[in-house]
């Protein structure tokens, strides 16, 4: 197969005989469709692993005093959930519907650059392993939160350090060369007629995050390297008696940092603006403006990084800044949820359970969002930073914002890449346990971070104690509903569901649904032409 | 199929990728273990680096197979041109950082230090005072707050030195490299190839240069990586950029090859095209590691 | 099912109350504390507001314009005037909201013209006090005992917000706090008083309080650093400006100069006992009250070959610290008796002092007198 004259007709899965070709399929594959199975599955794997984390830590505060796990352990399992969660669930998962879904959307065969695209996947499981063998080392592993700030992992780090280091800049490689791809397919790959502005809105946010993604993972992988200098080369970027500065560091994180929340927020944006038109009947009202909105927000995104250090000691100027440059950020993201209303607003709403999750959306991440301005302020901030205020708001942002999302999009689109039906009672039933456990976790945090109790924690005053008690409870009752998602993911991709046809949803417009359900292997083997496909 | 108007190309399933995972996996993991002392360390680094270079070598070649059967139409051409094109973006970024930490440590950090209240921000005179009392603001550092963990150099490098020559070392290479494209679009063989050969050339000078550089700065001036602030962003930006006139070198002797081969046309020549960016880059952060490092 | 949930949690509340339970930022003592409670609140109440009006836009779609009901789509999708109204109005919102918040800020940045510095250092994990005017400075550190924190005795109050030596300032003065660490980045963090400032190794950061009540107000680290990062309270306990004069007197009269010469032997009890109550309080933290430490980045002190040896390394390493490991000094933090105690206590507890089992040296005390030579 290496050579040319293959190189022109094995279009086709192979006629997957015997274990190893079966494998080898999925290893070599250099097709859109089979990578963003790749990408979903694992981002689903390390949803599970970086949520039993997230249990263990909530079982740890279910009480003052609890030792279930050591203080040192804990510390590992917040870095490891923080780290897994943002690089292994929501980017994965973002990154595996562009994949499945770009290339149908834009009427292209598949993505620009295929191998390289083989490649951005398969860097992440070795970087995974990298990171995680840490855990099964003699010393500690990172235990110094997902922000890994210096000196604590600099002078301070456990030796293991250096392996997260090395796992970072091989996600960071693989993020970029992802991006790349993606630039590539959207600009190059679109079907003749397919302009610019009749792209769907998933594609224009997955275009804006690319370019987010190009502009700060680099940065991501300069700041390791600055560490990696720092605890072994003898460098002084972080410390003080050599004229460095702690707080570079931070200003470095956080130019990467901030943009990074939005990239895992920004897919999500483009999902919503497919779900909640399809089950308005309605076309997306504003589309020019979302887009608009989207190219703002990255923008300001770029500029707000300072907002994560105002108790830092950061100079009065730079404070006002980095607070008005935040706060700004709440117009173009309310123009996106006032035209998400809007679209819905004279509609023909129905409840499938992609538009529930989108609904939930609506209500939870602008609560998210909310807490997230009041956070910008930079006086009440020197109360909140660092509490489980700021727990509540990006678990608010995060879980109501990117994971519904993701959640969303999977029951959305499952039916067309597979061709049969989820659960509709199942996913009913996933959906109502999630949104009440997300608030019975996570609602009280606001209270407990108010009142004082800091982040990062092992173990807290008495007078936390009730409000732990009931996150705790909220937290596995979200958890072990996540199971029916499984179930419900693993009964369509059987075959158990009833058939669909092209257009699976009454409502949907786009390339996508004029393709069979499921689509061939691929897709548009020669350009479709768009008429009024959008 | 593949030749038909307007339809698009498709490579096969490819092993390439894989191995070039599993090369950087034993990179990464050897060289952890190398930090850490452990013996087998450098070795899995090194078989990953050679397994790295075995798989680049595969991959390209592979590519170029493709290339010269003709299977590349406009299309994919444009999709490796906007591939190289935010790969050098990505880059850019990347030494992007390493500056904001100049900048930053010059501004901000040292003057705080200092207890310099002209400084921009406005610091807390107090850490001076405090903290760091015998510390003087002089940039480039020539003492460091603490020298007993940070001795400083003795002097620094100057500009109007073999830097200055660099740099016009560097700027001709870019010429050379221009002219190298004309012959390119002209289809003058022998013209491309001098082309590249004078650019190889300067960049192997200017690494000659450097590394000599470096041996002074580390034997006379006792300016190393370990001379707090200075030496740091010094060595680590220069560092960086030196690496990548190495790969640049590296990647034009390949093109001084293929074109020697008879690879490039005046149509067909995006590999061409995409070094003679990547030299451009190289150039223009020599530039501006010119004035802010060596220079102001 | 689904409304059985909030009685289940109405009966989980109501188990074990230890305190009222508190949902919103207290108001504090301090001016700032103040502002910032005030801000807090309005921007609170705008979000709310907001709040009413979105999701009673989205309630009202959602309930108006069902397909159920036989709602069919309108079909419209765009108008410039809504998108530029609905983006000036939340622009004016913010504005409102960033004035007083500018103002309060500027306010907060003033150190200017205080009665008493206090310099707050941070170290893993404990606070130093040092008040610069009057010469006084000592640690501050966790006074929750061990077997509260095993669970081996009922957690009394104020479990893990209680320390020894508590930081004393008066009220109604301006109080102007420097605040750096010694090791790794913490944060000073007194909610009453609206401070949090970050402690930054090499660096001073300043900000200020005026306490206009007197009382205790207990806070915590509120940056990660290290294991013990849960485990780092703060008090401060402010009196009447005479009262604490009165505790400034007492505190330089009585103050411990750490380098005396005492030319004084305690017996092997009093080394005992004083040196288990040090050690509790400055060294249990890492080294654990059984002595069995967290390897490997805390090294267990029983059975430490350093211990069992000939004294000499330990007295070395306990008063000058490790460079770069959270082994600190202690030099200026105890006196002469108070490591010799500590010193003779960890080589004679847990069985260190097994002179069959860890050699000839095993057991030998440390006086004072040999402290201050090796000083
Ligand atoms: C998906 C990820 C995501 C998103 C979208 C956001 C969105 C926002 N975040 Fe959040 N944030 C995080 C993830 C995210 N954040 C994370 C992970 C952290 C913690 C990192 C760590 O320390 O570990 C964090 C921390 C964080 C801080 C630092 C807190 C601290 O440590 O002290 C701040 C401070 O300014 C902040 C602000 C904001 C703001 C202003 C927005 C805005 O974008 C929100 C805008 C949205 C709205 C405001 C709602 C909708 C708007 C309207 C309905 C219009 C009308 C509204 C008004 C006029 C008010 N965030
Ligand atoms: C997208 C990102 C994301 C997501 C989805 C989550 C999901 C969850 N997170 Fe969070 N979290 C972060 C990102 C995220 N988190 C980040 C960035 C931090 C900061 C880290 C830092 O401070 O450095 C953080 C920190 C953080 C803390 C604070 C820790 C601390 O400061 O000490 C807490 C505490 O409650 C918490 C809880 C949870 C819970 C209960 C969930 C739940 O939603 C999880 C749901 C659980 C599951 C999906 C598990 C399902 C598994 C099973 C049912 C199988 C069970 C099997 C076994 C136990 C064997 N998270
Ligand atoms: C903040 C944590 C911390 C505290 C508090 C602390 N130590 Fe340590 N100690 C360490 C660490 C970490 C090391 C290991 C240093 C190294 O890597 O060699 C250490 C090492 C030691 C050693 C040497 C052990 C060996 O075998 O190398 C002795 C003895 C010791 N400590 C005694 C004490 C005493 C006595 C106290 C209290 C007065 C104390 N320590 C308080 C963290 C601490
Ligand atoms: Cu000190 Cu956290
Ligand atoms: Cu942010």
């Amino acid at each position: 197969m290496n050579s040319i004259e293959h190189a022109v007709d094995q279009h086709a899965p192979y006629n997957s005989q015997g274990f190893f070709s079966k494998v080898t399929r999925w290893i070599f594959t250099t097709n859109h469709k089979d990578i963003g199975t790749l990408y979903l599955w694992l981002s689903l794997i390390m949803f599970f692993v970086g949520g039993a984390m997230a249990l263990l830590i909530r079982a740890e505060l279910f009480q003052p005093g609890a030792r279930i796990i050591s203080p040192e352990i804990f510390n590992q399992m917040t870095t490891f959930h923080g780290l897994i969660m943002v690089f292994g669930v929501i980017m994965p998962a973002m990154v595996g519907l562009a994949n499945w879904q770009i290339p149908m959307m834009i009427g292209a065969p598949d993505m620009a650059l295929p191998r390289l695209n083989n490649w951005s996947f398969w860097i992440l499981p070795f970087a995974f392993a990298l990171l995680v063998s840490t855990l099964f080392m003699s010393g500690p592993a990172p235990n110094f939160g997902w922000t890994f700030y210096a000196p604590l992992s600099t002078t301070y780090g456990p030796k293991s350090t250096d392996f997260m280091i090395f796992s970072i800049h091989l996600l960071g490689l693989s993020s970029i060369l992802g991006a790349i791809n993606i630039i590539a397919t959207i600009f190059n790959l679109r079907a003749p007629g397919m302009t610019f502005m009749k792209m769907p809105i998933f594609v224009w946010s997955w275009l804006i995050t690319a370019f987010l993604l190009l502009a700060v993972m680099p940065v991501l992988a300069g700041v390791v390297t600055m560490m990696l200098a720092d605890r072994h080369f003898g460098t002084s970027f972080f410390n003080a008696a050599g004229g460095g500065d702690p707080i570079l560091f931070q200003h470095v994180f956080w130019f990467f940092g901030h943009p990074e929340v939005y990239i895992l927020i920004m897919p999500a944006f483009g999902v919503m603006s497919e779900v909640i038109p399809t089950f308005s009947r309605k076309k997306i009202f504003g589309y020019k403006f979302m887009i608009y909105a989207i190219s703002v927000i990255a923008f300001l995104s770029l500029l707000v990084w300072a907002h994560h250090m105002f108790t830092s000691g950061i100079p009065l100027v730079s404070e006002l800044f980095f607070m008005y440059a935040t706060m700004l950020i709440a117009v173009p993201t309310g123009v996106k949820i006032f035209n998400w209303v809007a679209t819905i607003y004279k509609g023909s709403v129905t409840f499938e359970t992609p538009m529930l999750f989108a609904i939930a959306f609506l209500f939870l991440f602008t609560l998210g969002g909310f807490s997230g301005l009041m956070l910008s302020i930079v006086p009440a901030d020197y109360q909140y930073q660092d509490t489980y205020f700021v727990v509540a708001h990006f678990h608010y942002v995060l879980i109501p914002g990117s994971v519904y999302a993701i959640m969303a999009a999977i029951y959305y689109w499952l039916p067309k890449w597979t061709g049969h039906r989820y659960n509709e009672r199942l996913g009913q039933w996933h959906f109502w346990l999630t949104v009440i456990s997300t608030n019975l976790t996570f609602f009280p945090m606001h209270f407990l971070g108010l009142a004082g109790m800091p982040r990062r924690i092992p173990d807290y005053a008495l007078q936390f104690a009730d409000f732990n008690m009931i996150a705790t409870i909220g937290a596995f009752i979200f958890g072990f509903s996540q199971l029916l998602f499984l179930i419900n993911i693993v009964r369509t991709v059987r075959g158990k569901g009833p058939h669909v046809s092209n257009q699976v949803w009454e409502g949907a417009h786009g390339l996508e649904w004029t393709l069979p359900s499921p689509p061939p292997y691929h897709t548009f083997s020669s350009p479709p032409t768009i008429d009024e496909c959008k | 199929m593949i030749h038909e108007k307007g339809s698009y190309y498709l490579p096969s399933p490819s092993y390439w990728p894989i191995f070039g995972s599993c090369a950087l996996f034993c990179i990464m993991f050897g060289a952890a273990h190398w930090l850490h002392g452990v013996n087998w360390g450098p070795p899995l680094f090194f078989v990953g680096l050679a397994l790295l270079f075995f798989v680049m070598y595969g991959w390209f070649h592979h590519v170029i197979q493709e290339s010269l059967a003709g299977l590349y139409n406009k299309q994919v051409d444009h999709s490796y041109r906007w591939g190289m094109a935010w790969f050098i973006f990505s880059e850019v970024m990347f030494f992007g950082a390493f500056f904001g930490a100049l900048f930053y440590s010059r501004i901000s950090a040292v003057a705080e230090l200092a207890g310099d209240s002209t400084s921009l921000f406005g610091a807390s005179a107090l850490t001076h005072y405090l903290i760091w009392p015998g510390f003087m603001p002089h940039w480039p550092l020539l003492h460091n707050p603490d020298p007993s963990l940070f001795p400083a150099p003795k002097q620094v490098m100057e500009a109007w030195g073999i830097p200055a020559l660099n740099t016009l070392i560097l700027l001709s290479s870019g010429g050379t490299i221009t002219w190298a494209h004309w012959g390119m679009i002209k289809n003058k063989r022998s013209h491309v190839l001098i082309g590249l050969l004078l650019t190889v050339l300067l960049g192997i000078t200017f690494l000659c240069f450097q590394a000599h550089e470096y041996i002074t700065a580390y034997e006379d001036y006792n300016l190393r990586l370990t001379s707090g602030i200075y030496g740091t962003t010094f060595f680590m930006l220069t560092g960086f950029h030196g690496l990548h006139v190495t790969i640049g070198t590296i990647m034009l002797i390949v093109i001084l090859f293929r074109a020697y081969l008879n690879h490039f046309n005046s149509e067909h020549h995006f590999a061409f095209e995409a070094v003679s960016w990547y030299w451009h880059f190289v150039d223009v952060v020599w530039l501006f590691l010119f004035v802010f490092v060596y220079w102001l | 099912m689904v409304k059985r949930i909030p009685i289940l949690f109405l009966s989980l509340i109501t188990a074990p109350i230890y305190a009222e339970m508190k949902v919103n930022m207290p108001l504090g003592v301090t001016p700032l504390s103040h502002d910032i409670y005030w801000l807090h609140m309005t921007i609170f109440w705008i979000c709310v507001g907001i709040g009413v009006i979105v999701f009673g836009a989205l309630i009202y779609s959602l309930i108006k314009f069902r397909k159920s009901k036989g709602r069919i789509a309108e079909d419209f999708h765009e108008h410039t005037l809504i998108e530029i109204i609905w983006a000036v109005i939340p622009f004016l919102i913010l504005i409102g909201m960033a004035i007083p918040a500018t103002k309060v800020l500027i306010r907060m940045d003033n150190t200017e013209d205080a009665d008493l510095t206090v310099k707050i250092t941070g170290y893993q994990w404990r606070w130093k006090y040092e008040y610069l005017d009057q010469g006084i400075s000592y640690f501050s550190n966790l006074a929750t005992p061990a077997n509260q924190l095993n669970n081996k005795a009922p957690k009394n109050k104020w479990y893990l917000l209680e320390v020894d030596h508590p930081l004393v300032v008066p009220t109604h003065k301006k109080i102007r706090i420097l605040v750096t660490s010694n090791d790794v980045i913490h944060s000073w963090w007194v909610t009453e008083l609206g401070i949090k400032r970050d402690a930054i190794p090499g660096y001073i950061h300043e900000t200020w309080a005026r306490i206009e009540k007197p009382g205790i107000y207990r806070g915590q680290c509120a940056e990660l650093c290290g294991v013990n990062h849960g485990f780092m309270p703060i008090v401060v306990e402010a009196v009447s400006p005479m009262q604490f004069a009165e505790w400034v007197k007492q505190q330089t009269q009585g103050k411990v100069t750490f380098n005396t010469d005492v030319k004084l032997t305690l017996s092997k009890k009093e080394l005992m006992g004083r040196g288990e109550t040090a050690y509790d309080t400055y060294c249990a933290i890492c080294h654990k009250p059984e002595g069995t430490g967290m390897p490997p980045a805390f090294p267990a002190l029983k059975g430490d070959k350093i211990l069992t040896g000939k004294p000499g390394d330990e007295i070395a390493i306990v008063l000058n610290g490790k460079a770069g490991t959270a082994m600190q000094a202690f030099k200026n933090q105890l006196s002469n008796e108070d490591l010799a105690a500590i010193i003779t206590y960890i080589r004679n507890a847990w069985g260190n002092d097994d002179k069959n089992k860890q050699g000839p040296h095993a057991g030998e005390l440390v006086q004072p007198e040999d402290i201050a030579l090796a000083r």
